[in-house]
């Protein structure tokens, strides 16, 4: 490969010349879709041969205004929160490379969506306890165990899955990541309905299923360290927002815009209030991605997601009481599977019960507030009384 | 609202580490709080140190015109420390509001002369309006008597009591003109202020003679543009402010032993500080888009001063009521330096317009109007 370009001109050129071979109209849209991960144009703070370019984060964004601008069809982002939120940064930092050439291309360009295996009954705050079981026989793993919340799992080709591969050490200790092929036997994925009505999630059953060694992530026993990763990473992508009034605050704003009659005194502040709230969140979301070289995203990214889940919740129940008589009906509540997350899609009713999720999934508030606390401002960690006893010891 | 660098650069990091230097020497909590007890000769030399010999006075004012050519970028950073040490220095009413009024008449005119020797910080000036003005409130009329020399009265000025020039808005049939008044001409009578490291003064003038500096075709503007440059940066010093509460908070509480335990690992406290450190972050970030949006006079400006000014001044306020609340006993105490913290903070919340003044500007700027009276 030639030396890619190392400024926005540059890379501006790139893109250019990435059009004219490629124009979007003539283009079919998986044609179009590969070439421009082979181009480097995918992630652009991912390395070159792995959809990137090796530059800061914060051009991707040019790279994006441009090819929309050209009329390119995207990767439809929403339909693979996890896999390009969660799983590729996590295979990028701990992936061999052919692992990063075989699952890279296909999860980026939407062939191949992902999911997460990782909370389980019995494992919910308290990741690091799952049971779900790994025994290495010969060059394989023999999985069995119970995941839940697992959301996507219906659609995805792979999931990541964190499960117990020794029960004599301590249950951090004891972990190994795994990326495991969801069409494999053995895997079992049943609706799990939620309180908006819809089975966005899952619960997955898996039963002697086979997972080949080289889809192992990371060495065996290092499996806490690299699910730290994928959650950190999970964090910036939930809570980094993009533009002005993009998330619910917007959808409440432009109610609020069209509808003069709803307005009363009360919501007025409340909207004002949170209009705030939620702008500067997103520009420490900038910030906060303008910090982020290539690479690990720390615990701060825990904040945003904190300060997101509660704008989130408060302006969409907002929302309701300035709807009043509207806010009392519902679209539906017909077990439905949707295509894709979409936190400020469907009716006020839906986004109200949809945001009870934001403060739970991908670490409960309260945790993070523990990762804050403990893990940037150095305060003392919880008593845990678990910490040095074997998994297989702990009362359960 | 372009994507604006709100990432400090090396040049910025360098002048932070120098005034950060320079007030861990001279300026510690007990050389802050003699001033509640009326002694105040702390300041002219901290104010000298800093204008002069770390060349402060002169950052918003271009080279040419005898400044240091930096911008909103830099003068943000210098507040951001000043506010971490509750420096009682007019950098803010003289270097940032009176400098910005003054920018505004052209070079070689009246006022040149006035500006170069402010950035050199042979000069200190206080625009005359009342501390608690917002970007968009009203201004105090001062009238003309019948020799032009302006005349009348206002209450609440911060900075005059450090000032030997007073910057006066005039108001006439074509606008506001602003004239230039010697200190020593003025009454001014310090006030017994709740924030007495930035005291304010009541100021009356009564047949001072004056210059004046800038018509009445540019003198509202060059004004409101000195209140909302003055409310943009005076966030930095909010975030600074905050950002000291936590610090000093959470090292406490890293220390601090009862029941046989350290009381940060207390998980009540330590999601309240994590919730406080998110806020800090929050308002650390609103303060630098609003800064950078001055220095790159971005058209967002506007609208960046009222978020910043409706998020920050809170934060900085509950950031100081929560040190005081975690210290516990020795965080009501005199001597411990969290109430100068918590003072000043209060004081900023009012100041330029509260938040919820800000907030109301907000829903004229993004057409989120308030209901129709019924």
């Amino acid at each position: 490969m030639s030396d890619g370009p190392t400024t926005p001109g540059e890379l501006r050129q790139r893109v250019a010349d990435f059009l004219a071979e490629h124009p979007p109209a003539g283009t079919d849209r998986l044609e179009f879709l590969r070439a421009r991960y082979d181009a480097g144009l995918a992630w652009v703070h991912f390395p070159p041969g792995s959809g990137g370019l090796g530059l800061p984060r914060s051009l991707q964004a040019q790279v994006e205004e441009e090819l929309a601008r050209a009329g390119a069809p995207d990767n439809d982002p929403r339909a693979n929160g996890i896999g390009l939120g969660m799983a590729a940064p996590t295979i990028l930092a701990f992936g061999t490379e052919e692992q990063q050439r075989r699952f890279l291309r296909p999860l980026w360009t939407g062939e191949e969506l992902w999911c997460q295996l990782f909370s389980e009954p019995g494992a919910g705050s308290d990741l690091a306890a799952v049971s779900t079981r790994a025994v290495r026989e010969g060059g394989e793993w023999i999985v069995n165990g119970q995941k839940v919340w697992t959301s996507g799992a219906h659609k995805a080709r792979f999931a990541i899955l964190v499960a117990r591969t020794d029960p004599d050490v301590a249950k951090h200790a004891g972990l190994t990541y795994f990326l495991c092929d969801m069409a494999a036997p053995g895997v079992d994925v049943r609706p799990l309905r939620q309180i908006t009505g819809e089975a966005e999630f899952n619960e997955v059953f898996l039963t002697d299923v086979h997972i080949p060694d080289d889809h192992r992530l990371g060495a065996e026993g290092e499996g806490w360290r690299v699910a730290t990763a994928t959650l950190n990473s999970e964090r910036v992508a939930i809570g980094g927002g993009a533009a002005r009034e993009g998330g619910m605050v917007g959808v409440l704003s432009r109610t609020w815009r069209q509808r003069p009659e709803l307005r009363t005194a009360d919501a007025h502040q409340r909207l004002l209030r949170l209009w705030v709230e939620a702008e500067v969140t997103r520009l420490t979301g900038k910030r906060l991605a303008q910090k982020l070289a290539v690479g690990q995203p720390g615990p701060e990214g825990a904040g945003m997601k904190l300060a997101f889940a509660r704008i989130a919740q408060e302006t969409s129940g907002l929302e309701l009481e300035l709807l009043g008589d509207e806010g009392l009906r519902y679209s539906d509540w017909t077990l439905v599977r949707p295509e894709r997350v979409d936190f400020t899609g469907r009716d006020a009713g839906y986004r109200y019960l949809r945001a009870k999720g934001n403060s739970i999934e991908g670490g409960t508030s309260e945790i993070l507030r523990n990762v804050l606390a403990e893990r940037v401002l150095g305060l003392p960690p919880e008593p845990r009384v678990d910490k040095d006893l074997p998994w297989k010891d702990l009362p359960r | 609202m372009s994507d604006l660098d709100l990432l400090p650069t090396d040049v910025e990091d360098d002048l932070r580490a120098s005034v950060r230097e320079l007030l861990a020497d001279r300026c510690p909590p007990s050389a802050v709080v003699p001033v509640y007890d009326g002694d105040r000769s702390s300041i002219a030399p901290l104010w000298r140190a800093l204008a002069t010999d770390l060349g402060l006075a002169g950052l918003l004012v271009p080279e040419e015109r005898g400044g240091a050519g930096a911008s909103a970028r830099e003068a943000a950073v210098v507040l951001e420390e000043l506010g971490r040490a509750v420096a009682p220095v007019p950098f803010l009413t003289s270097s940032v509001v009176a400098t910005t009024v003054l920018s505004a008449a052209g070079p070689g005119g009246a006022g040149a002369g006035l500006l170069a020797a402010l950035a050199a910080g042979e000069r200190t000036a206080a625009l005359l309006v009342p501390l608690g003005t917002a970007p968009g409130g009203r201004l105090p009329g001062f009238a003309v008597d019948g020799s032009g020399r302006p005349a009348g009265q206002v209450r609440g000025i911060a900075g005059a009591l450090e000032a030997d020039v007073l910057l006066v808005p005039v108001a006439g049939p074509d606008g506001t003109s602003v004239h230039a008044v010697p200190a020593g001409d003025a009454r001014i009578d310090p006030v017994i202020s709740l924030d007495m490291s930035r005291q304010l003064a009541d100021v009356v003038l009564d047949g001072a003679a004056g210059e004046r500096v800038l018509g009445a075709e540019a003198g509202d503007a060059a004004v409101r543009s000195g209140l909302e440059v003055g409310a943009a940066l005076l966030a930095s010093e909010q975030s600074g402010v905050a950002q000291w509460c936590l610090t000093t908070t959470v090292g406490y509480l890293q220390d601090r032993r009862q029941f046989g335990r350290v009381v940060g690992g207390f998980q009540a406290l330590k999601h309240r500080l994590a919730d406080l450190f998110v806020a800090v972050e929050q308002a650390a970030a609103a303060a630098r888009y609003a800064a950078v949006t001055v220095a790159e006079d971005d058209p967002d400006r506007t609208v960046a001063t009222a978020v910043a000014q409706a998020w920050c001044g809170d934060v900085a306020v509950r950031a100081a009521e929560e040190a005081v609340q975690l210290h516990g006993g020795i965080g009501m105490t005199w001597e411990h330096p969290a109430h100068l913290y918590l003072k000043r903070a209060k004081a900023d919340q009012l100041a330029f317009g509260t938040p919820g003044t800000h907030r109301a500007r907000l829903a004229d700027l993004l057409d989120l109007p308030a209901p129709a009276a019924p």
